[in-house]
């Protein structure tokens, strides 16, 4: 066995097991941060494959911008732990059940038509081959439409999450810029005629 | 050496056990979205591994683009979650039965 058939074994072992511990977890703050380890250990299997330039978005998007979402979102409601687990054990036969049979069924088509002489080898590329460059070659020409259309997606998001979310409280103070802007002096400022006042002596 | 299998494996076992986890925790929708993400996260490892072992670049930048909606997509998720934890103060999807579907 090389040494990278046992490093791909230890990160596809953690994010088998992280995944396991984010279904299963008490605790949702937990689950969030097993799902990072297995953001995590998958990226180290894509480095593996050289493909580098997703490894770091995974990390950077999902671990640096998605994840800390969700434990702000977990953090910020109050979920009671308990009541959310109750069907957990009357649902665990089934889950398990579909789980294995899938897993089984795949792992038939999988061994069968994807075993190791039927699939072409993993062709390792050259020291100073760059998969960032090579990804973005192809992204800026032949898939510059789809990256445009990717962009409009975010935009889409960051507006309907702030529209969400967004709320007025009838409660709360707001300054109004307009009528601040067009106040007059003759509105705020009065001035009063009056007799002079004597010196006191 | 590593093999394709290993890598397709891997997503399979990976996309079983987040289709056991929406089994599991149907009340806790959080839960459920980070089912969801590790089903994304399943597709994407074959997405990868196809691409690396046939040596075609595009499965790579579909990957990019899979990364991309699954991140707008978990925004608008729990922005919506938000919004019904203030209606509702619950996130069990068992109380979410105003339109009586």
């Amino acid at each position: 066995m090389t040494f990278e058939k046992i490093v791909f074994y230890l990160f596809a072992t953690i994010l088998i097991l992280s995944a396991l511990r984010v279904i299963t977890a008490r605790n949702p703050v937990h689950s969030a941060l097993f799902l990072v380890l297995t953001f995590f250990s998958c990226s180290a299997l894509w480095i593996l494959l050289e493909a580098e330039f997703l490894a770091i978005t995974l990390v950077l998007v999902y671990v640096g911008a998605v994840m800390v979402l969700f434990l702000f979102v977990v953090m910020m409601l109050n979920i009671n732990a308990d009541v959310m687990r109750e069907g957990f054990i009357k649902y665990l036969p089934i889950g398990i059940a579909v789980a294995i049979i899938s897993a089984i069924e795949m792992g038939i088509v999988i061994t069968g038509n994807f075993s190791a002489g039927k699939t072409p080898e993993l062709v390792r590329h050259a020291e100073n081959y760059s998969n960032t460059k090579a990804i973005g070659q192809v992204l800026y020409t032949e898939y510059l439409f789809a990256f445009e259309v990717a962009a409009v997606v975010l935009l889409v998001a960051i507006v309907a999450a702030i529209a969400l979310t967004m709320r007025k409280r009838p409660e709360t103070r707001y300054q109004n810029p307009g009528s601040q802007v067009n106040i007059k002096k003759e509105d705020r400022l009065r001035v009063v005629k009056m007799d002079a006042e004597d010196k006191p002596s | 050496m590593i093999t394709l299998s290993d890598y397709l494996l891997v997503g399979a076992i990976l996309f079983c056990l987040s289709l056991a986890g929406i089994f599991l925790n149907r009340k806790n929708v959080i839960i459920l979205l980070m089912s969801i993400e590790l089903m994304l996260l399943a597709v994407n490892i074959n997405f990868v591994a196809f691409s690396v072992f046939m040596q075609d670049i595009a499965g790579q930048v579909f990957v990019f683009f899979i990364l991309t909606v699954a991140a707008a997509e978990a925004a608008i998720g729990l922005a919506i979650l938000v919004v019904l934890y203030r209606s509702k103060q619950s996130i069990n999807v068992d109380d979410m039965d105003s339109m009586k579907g």
